[in-house]
C-alpha cells in the first residue's frame, strides 16, 4: 500500500506529478486551481526530483513553455481553469498539429466569459471536440475523485507519449477543491537524458553527427502534404478510439434505466442510483472515464438493455449529444443539467428520472 | 563556364571560403537582396565554429523566417506567432546545458509576442534572441509593423504611418536593455561587409555568454531591409535603411556584461 495523505484534488495532482517523474510544470494562477502551482512552489520539486516549476506571465506563455519542453522530449504539464484554458487553446492546437505529448489540467468553472469561480462542466465541447482551430482531438480523462486526480497524472503522460498527443485532464471545481484520502504511488525518478533520447528519437535534443536534424512543426505549405498529415492524425484518433476507451459501471447488471454522468456529477448521480433503488426503480450508472474516446459501444450495449437514459451534467447538455449519437434514437435520452456553478442534488436527479423517463 | 577552367579555379588550394555545413542545400525562400540569408549564415557559422551543432536547439517564428528550419542544419522547433521566447524558456529550463536561440522578426517579437519577449528578458532566461527588424510585416505582404517608421508607407498605412492614429515605432531593444534580466543587448546590421563582421562578433559574444552561463539573456537586433515590402531595389533598400532606419535605430552595443553603455 502506498503512502496515505489527506489532500485537495489540486494538491494531489501536483504531488502525483512530482512522484511520477514529471520534468516540468508551467502555470499561471486562476481560481479554482491556484493550489496546483502553490503546492508545487511550496514543495520545491527541484530539490526532490529536479522537476522544473515556473510561474509564467500568462496562460499563453505557460502552454508554449510546455510546447518547448515537450518538443525536446520532456514530460511537461500545465493547469488552468476555463477562461485560462481558452487562452491555451492556440498552443494546444499547435501541440496537436506538431504531435507533441503533454498534459493539461482544466479545473472547470462556470462560463461563458469570466462566468463564476464555482464548479461546472461547461467545457465538455471544448475539451472533446478539439477546442482550438483545426481538425484535432485531445485524449480527455475525467476524474471523479481526488484519488483519480492523482492516478490520472501517470495515465495521462503514458497516453500522451504513446500517441504523441496532448492529453487533457478535465476536472472541475468540486474535484479540485475537495479533500479526500489519497493513496500515493511510490516516487519514480525522472528519466535521464540518455533514456529520454532513446525513448523520443523524434525530439529536438541537439543534432548529433549520426542522425538527420529533428524538426518540430505544424506547418505544411503544400496542401497535399497537409492533407496527408490530417489523414495521419485522423487515423491516430481512430486507433485511440479503438484502444483507449475507459469507463466504470455502477449497478448496471439489472438496470432498467441508465444514468450517465462523469466527474463530480457522477459522484452525485451514484447516490441517486441508490435512492432510486430504495424506491424500487432499477437504475444504474455508466460513468465515462475517457470523454474522448467516448465509450460509444458501451452506451450502445446498454441501450439494448434499458428503457431510457438520463444524462446528468453541470451544463446545458453537452455530453448528451454524444450519448444521442451513440443511441441513434433507439431509446429515449433525456438530459438534466445545472449551470452557473450550481450542483444537482441526488434527490433532484431521481425526481427528474421519474418525471422525464418513467412517467407518472 | 568551361568545365576544365572551372575546376582549375575552384580547386582546394584556391578555396578561401565555403558555405558552412550547418546550412542545408535548400534554396533560400527569401527575396534576393534580403538580409535574412546573411543573418542565417553568420549564425550558423558561429555555431559551427564553436562546435555546438549537437547542443543547439533553435526556434523559428511566424513570419518570413517561419521556414528557417529548412535552411539550418540543426534541431529546430517552429513556434506560434510571438511565442518563441516561451518555447525557449521551456527548453532551456529543462535542458540547461543546451545552446538555445530564437530567431524572430519585428511583428513577431515586438507586437504579438511583446509579453513573451519582455518577460523572458525580465526573468533573465539564459538564451539568445536574434531580432530581425525590417520595419514591416514581410511574409503577409508588407503591412505596418510595430517598428514601421513615422510617415513610412505600408499596405496598412498606405498614406504613411500617422503617429497620431497609429502610434509610434517601438524601440523594444532599448526597452529590454533597461531590464535587469538582460546581459547583452546590441543592435547591428548586415548590409555591408564591415557590418557583417561586427554582427558575427556580436553573435559570437552572445553564444559565449550562454555557454559560459553568464547571468541573463543576450539580445541581438539586426536592422534589416525588406526591398520587396518597401517596394525598392535591393540597393535602394539598403540606402534607404542607412538614411532612415539607422537614425531611428542607431547601431552599436547598448548593454555589455550586464552594464548599460
Amino acid at each position: 500500500m502506498g503512502e496515505l495523505k489527506l489532500l485537495k484534488g489540486n494538491e494531489a495532482i501536483a504531488e502525483a506529478a512530482i512522484r511520477a517523474g514529471v520534468d516540468a510544470y508551467f502555470g499561471y494562477p486562476i481560481t479554482p486551481q491556484s493550489e496546483v502551482i502553490e503546492y508545487f512552489m511550496a514543495e520545491k520539486p527541484h530539490e526532490r526530483t529536479g522537476m522544473v516549476v515556473l510561474q509564467a506571465e500568462s496562460e499563453i506563455a505557460a502552454i508554449n513553455m510546455v510546447y518547448g519542453a515537450a518538443a525536446s522530449g520532456k514530460k511537461a504539464m500545465t493547469s488552468s481553469s476555463s477562461p485560462g484554458i481558452s487562452l491555451k487553446m492556440e498552443g494546444i492546437s499547435y501541440m496537436a498539429g506538431a504531435e507533441l505529448p503533454g498534459v493539461i489540467l482544466n479545473v472547470v468553472r462556470g462560463g461563458p466569459g469570466l462566468g463564476t469561480i464555482q464548479p461546472s462542466q461547461a467545457d465538455y465541447f471544448q475539451a472533446t471536440k478539439g477546442g482550438g482551430h483545426g481538425d484535432y482531438r485531445l485524449i480527455v480523462l475525467a476524474p471523479s475523485s481526488v484519488q483519480e486526480m492523482a492516478d490520472f497524472v501517470k495515465t495521462a503522460f503514458d497516453l500522451s507519449f504513446k500517441y504523441r498527443n496532448p492529453v487533457m485532464i478535465l476536472s472541475d471545481g468540486v474535484i479540485g477543491q475537495m479533500m479526500e484520502k489519497v493513496e500515493l504511488s511510490a516516487p519514480v525518478p525522472r528519466r535521464t537524458d540518455e533514456e529520454l533520447i532513446r525513448e523520443c528519437p523524434w525530439a529536438t535534443t541537439g543534432k548529433p553527427a549520426g542522425r538527420e536534424r529533428n524538426i518540430i512543426t505544424s506547418l505544411n505549405l503544400d496542401p497535399a502534404k497537409q492533407e496527408q498529415h490530417n489523414v495521419h492524425l485522423q487515423e491516430k484518433y481512430r486507433q485511440i478510439e479503438a484502444s483507449e476507451v475507459r469507463f466504470e459501471k455502477f449497478q448496471c447488471d439489472d438496470a432498467e434505466y441508465l444514468l450517465m454522468a462523469y466527474g463530480s456529477s457522477a459522484r452525485i448521480t451514484q447516490k441517486s442510483v441508490q435512492l432510486a433503488r430504495a424506491k424500487g426503480i432499477k437504475a444504474g450508472l455508466l460513468r465515462p472515464i475517457t470523454l474522448f474516446p467516448f465509450p460509444k459501444i458501451e452506451v450502445q450495449k446498454m441501450a439494448k438493455q434499458v428503457k431510457g437514459i438520463l444524462n446528468i451534467e453541470m451544463n446545458a447538455g453537452q455530453m448528451v449529444e454524444d450519448v444521442r449519437l451513440a443511441v441513434a434514437g433507439k431509446i429515449p435520452v433525456e438530459h438534466h443539467g445545472r449551470m452557473g456553478g450550481m450542483l444537482p442534488s441526488p434527490e433532484e436527479i431521481v425526481t427528474v428520472l421519474e418525471k422525464k423517463l418513467i412517467g407518472g | 563556364m568551361d568545365e576544365k577552367l572551372y575546376k582549375e579555379i575552384v580547386s582546394d588550394e584556391n578555396l578561401v571560403y565555403k558555405k558552412t555545413s550547418l546550412l542545408t542545400d535548400k534554396v533560400l525562400s527569401y527575396c534576393p537582396g534580403c538580409g535574412h540569408g546573411t543573418a542565417h549564415r553568420i549564425l550558423m557559422e558561429v555555431i559551427d565554429e564553436m562546435g555546438l551543432q549537437q547542443d543547439t536547439i533553435g526556434i523559428a517564428p511566424v513570419g518570413c523566417s517561419v521556414l528557417a528550419y529548412e535552411f539550418m542544419n540543426i534541431d529546430m522547433q517552429q513556434a506560434a506567432h510571438g511565442r518563441a521566447p516561451a518555447l525557449a524558456t521551456g527548453i532551456k529550463r529543462t535542458w540547461p546545458d543546451k545552446f538555445v536561440f530564437t530567431y524572430q522578426g519585428d511583428g513577431d517579437l515586438a507586437a504579438i509576442g511583446t509579453a513573451e519577449t519582455i518577460h523572458a528578458c525580465n526573468r533573465g532566461e539564459n538564451f539568445l534572441i536574434i531580432f530581425i527588424n525590417n520595419g514591416i510585416y514581410g511574409m503577409t505582404g508588407g503591412q505596418m509593423a510595430p517598428t514601421t517608421l513615422p510617415g513610412m508607407k505600408s499596405s496598412t498605412s498606405p498614406y504613411g504611418r500617422d503617429t497620431h492614429l497609429m502610434g509610434f515605432p517601438l524601440k523594444i531593444t532599448e526597452l529590454v536593455a533597461e531590464l535587469p534580466g538582460t546581459y547583452f543587448v546590441t543592435r547591428q546590421a548586415v548590409h555591408a561587409p564591415a557590418n557583417v563582421r561586427k554582427t558575427k562578433k556580436a553573435i559570437r559574444m552572445a553564444v559565449e555568454n550562454q555557454i559560459n552561463k553568464k547571468p541573463g539573456l543576450s539580445f541581438v537586433e539586426i536592422v534589416s531591409n525588406c526591398n520587396s515590402g518597401w517596394k525598392m531595389t535591393p540597393t535602394q533598400a539598403n540606402q534607404w535603411m542607412v538614411d532612415n532606419m539607422f537614425p531611428y535605430y542607431p547601431l552599436g552595443d547598448i548593454k555589455v556584461d550586464g552594464k548599460k553603455l
